[in-house]
């Protein structure tokens, strides 16, 4: 057996030195390896959201609509001779996982900027993860009101683009009163699914219809599972009923289930009224087979309200990527997009968390959704007023909304003020 | 509770039309799937913890089958004998390597297989629910008995499932097949040493078990969203039913399905938040006072 003299040659060890300057060299030019701070000309926006399971497309549209944004600003040349480059990520419907993702994104992956596509559970976690790493944070897709209105939770960096529970709910009563009280519609009944969102979400509609329309009297309220795949029992019991309207906190499949499996009862071909909080979605309306027309809903997206030219512009920009209209989901992280570019301009790229903080508050940018062509994120508490709230009905031929009704914003921000005297919050 | 409400719909027959016609169609598709269950059980002594799963594919199957064919008969070939050849398959593979195995081992072959067919898919078909449709001869107001209403599809959906449960139960006792498959359920070795290939039969019981919950999903498609595990709820309810109607008893599992049927449809206007409750307590109590099942071989 031949002995091996480990013998390190000057060959061997010009090659490894040239190598080792090759790979610093690149590494200078590409980033790779990555390294814990931002390249030079890229801003990095990190985006926990859910990809995956029974809601991904939560998260796959507030992603398209995102990249969309990222895109164009780019194309228009960035800011300050930097690019935008999002990287979402899975957080797959946990919160902890949401957590530990937004951690990854800012300590690993060098992102500056973080647009939370949580829905509600997650973005709590994610927000108490900005409150020790202060980026700015845009929370889109989370519409629970103590996320921005409680200042316990409130953060300094961390700002809400996307539609709040409190704001709907008083839009809704305002619509839904003006329809009980001309059509005489007094017996009100329910039927939401059992679990926090479905309960706060039809206590608080039935509060403010109240509010509105004191006559209206709620005589019974069904409370099937969440994801219940089998209907039938609350349909038979609300035909028994017979109420004047039925108010659904359902969405998703399961409002799909529940429309398709009422159909077969008749249950929409009476006089009785509908308001759903979430039908006008349009991969709801597009999934229902038999759609009822003149069911009430709340807006999420319609791409010809508002009417102007860069909505629909933006309706058939995401549908050439996606095959499917834009969501609520997608409109509200197209917007914030564009809240950050516009900091970003005013800071001139400068990605610090307080700094672009300090733009974001009280900022006003113009959009195409928004009835009077602006959205203000509100300097107090960090969230958006101004977008749209209307209700409109449901309509075939073909299927979508009409009859839009904006929602009243004076009297919606009076109403929220004392909301928040009530709980404390001022 | 509110059993004023309850009372009132008793008194007025559109009322007790409707329910009972609601809790005959809950009953009979649990009835399907639980009979599919029982026999397995009964007869190889497995218990097919992805029976629930079963019936996810075979509603999938269907939906598929549907869109390709346009063909609402197709779709129900598609899920029934789609399950069918899968389950025989699944049997020969996978379930006659742990014959007289510890339960556990069951458990764990069928619930890897539970985790499998979920995401196997959401990777074919999505995470996102899907809707199949009502077929359009289906797709028609409610037939109105005694001011009762039932919609057409319903009581289509009712009367295949008895048509069904009648086949099988007359398969069962009246044919040879039946024969073997009783014979062996109650002495394996005995059939097998008469020379009756006992793989081909077991082979086919679990088709036969797979291919029922494959027509429970296959019917339930043009009703329910589909989503990966969606089986699970008819799962759990499925063992309710072959625990109080006995594990093995075709006839205990359509008095069973039944009776959870109407007490589900009947329950959410008298005791709406407790009807789940309720049908765990109504196990509860069967096996309390009869612990092999209403129907049920003495163990």
């Amino acid at each position: 057996m031949s002995k091996h003299r480990t013998d390190v040659s000057r060959r061997s060890v010009l090659k490894g030195v040239s190598a080792a300057a090759g790979l610093a060299g690149v590494s200078a030019v590409t980033g790779f390896p990555f390294v814990a701070r931002a390249q030079a000309n890229t801003i990095r926006i990190g985006m926990p959201t859910i990809l995956s399971g029974r809601v991904a497309i939560l998260g796959t549209s507030s992603r398209t609509a995102a990249e969309l944004a990222v895109k164009s600003f780019n194309e228009a040349g960035g800011v300050n001779g930097k690019q935008i480059e999002l990287i979402a990520r899975d957080s797959k419907a946990s919160p902890d996982e949401a957590a530990k993702v937004t951690r990854d994104l800012i300590n690993s992956d060098g992102c500056e900027i973080i647009i939370d596509g949580e829905a509600s559970s997650g973005s709590f976690a994610v927000q108490e993860v900005i409150r020790e790493l202060p980026v700015l944070c845009l929370h889109t897709n989370s519409e629970t009101s103590s996320l921005t209105a409680d200042p316990k939770i409130r953060s300094d960096t961390a700002f809400r683009c996307a539609r709040q529970g409190i704001h709907d709910a008083v839009a809704g009563g305002l619509y839904a009163s003006k329809i009980s009280k001309e059509q005489n519609k007094k017996r009100w009944m329910t039927c939401s699914p059992d679990y926090a969102y479905g309960r706060d979400n039809s206590a608080q509609f039935l509060e403010y219809l109240k509010i509105y329309d004191p006559e209206v009297e709620v005589i019974d309220q069904a409370w099937p599972k969440l994801f219940e795949p089998d209907y039938t029992a609350y349909i038979t019991r609300i035909m028994q009923q017979k109420p004047d309207a039925l108010y659904s906190a359902l969405w998703g499949g399961d409002l799909v289930s529940f429309i398709e499996q009422g159909n077969l009862y008749g249950l929409f071909t009476g006089d009785m009224a509908f308001f759903s909080g979430g039908l006008a979605d349009p991969p709801i309306l597009e999934a229902i087979n038999q759609l009822p027309a003149g069911m009430n809903s709340v807006y999420r997206y319609d791409p010809d309200y508002p009417a102007n030219e860069d909505n629909k512009a933006f309706a058939e920009a995401y549908k050439a990527i996606e095959g499917q209209l834009p969501t609520n989901w997608s409109w509200q992280n197209y917007m914030a997009c564009q809240f950050i570019f516009e900091a970003l301009k005013r800071t001139d790229g400068n990605t610090d968390g307080a700094t672009l903080a300090g733009e974001m508050a009280g900022m006003e940018v113009d959009s195409p959704f928004a009835e009077d062509g602006k959205i203000t994120m509100r300097a107090d508490d960090h969230t958006i007023i101004n977008y749209p709230v209307a209700w409109g009905k449901t309509k075939n031929d073909p299927k979508s909304m009409t009859d839009w009704v904006a929602g009243d914003w004076a009297e919606i921000l009076v109403q929220e003020e004392a909301w928040k005297k009530r709980a404390g919050y001022l | 509770m509110d059993f004023s409400a309850l009372a009132n719909c008793l008194g007025s027959m559109s009322c007790a039309v409707t329910q009972v016609s609601t809790g005959l169609l809950m009953g009979m598709l649990l009835f399907l799937v639980a009979s599919g269950l029982s026999l397995i059980f009964g007869v190889l002594g497995i218990v097919n913890f992805a029976h629930g799963a079963f019936y996810m594919v075979g509603a999938y199957m269907a939906y598929t089958a549907y869109l390709v064919s346009e063909s609402f008969i197709v779709a129900l070939a598609a899920g029934t004998i789609g399950m069918a050849i899968f389950g025989a398959i699944f049997e020969r593979l996978f379930v006659s390597r742990i014959y007289g195995r510890d339960v556990l081992m069951q458990l764990l072959l069928c619930y890897a297989f539970v985790l499998i067919l979920d995401d196997g898919v959401k990777i074919i078909w999505g995470g996102d629910y899907r809707l199949m449709g009502m077929p359009a001869a289906f797709a028609r107001p409610p037939i109105f008995v005694g001011g009762g209403a039932i919609p057409s599809y319903y009581v289509f959906l009712i009367v295949i499932s008895a048509l069904v449960g009648l086949l099988l139960w007359l398969g069962v006792t009246r044919t040879m097949f039946g024969k073997k498959v009783r014979a062996a359920a109650i002495n394996p070795q005995m059939v097998s040493a008469l020379g009756i290939n006992t793989r081909l039969l077991y082979a086919s019981v679990f088709a036969i078990g797979s291919g029922l919950a494959g027509l429970a999903g296959a019917l339930a498609a043009p009703i329910r969203t589909l989503t990966p595990g969606m089986g699970l709820s008819i799962l759990i309810e499925s063992f309710i039913v072959t625990v109080i109607g006995g594990m093995g008893s075709i006839f205990g599992a359509f008095v069973a399905a039944l009776l959870i049927g109407l007490t589900r449809s009947f329950g959410s206007l008298g005791f709406p938040l407790f009807v789940d409750g309720a049908m765990f307590m109504l196990m509860a109590l069967v096996l309390i006072l009869k612990p092999s099942g209403l129907f049920g071989r003495e163990a």
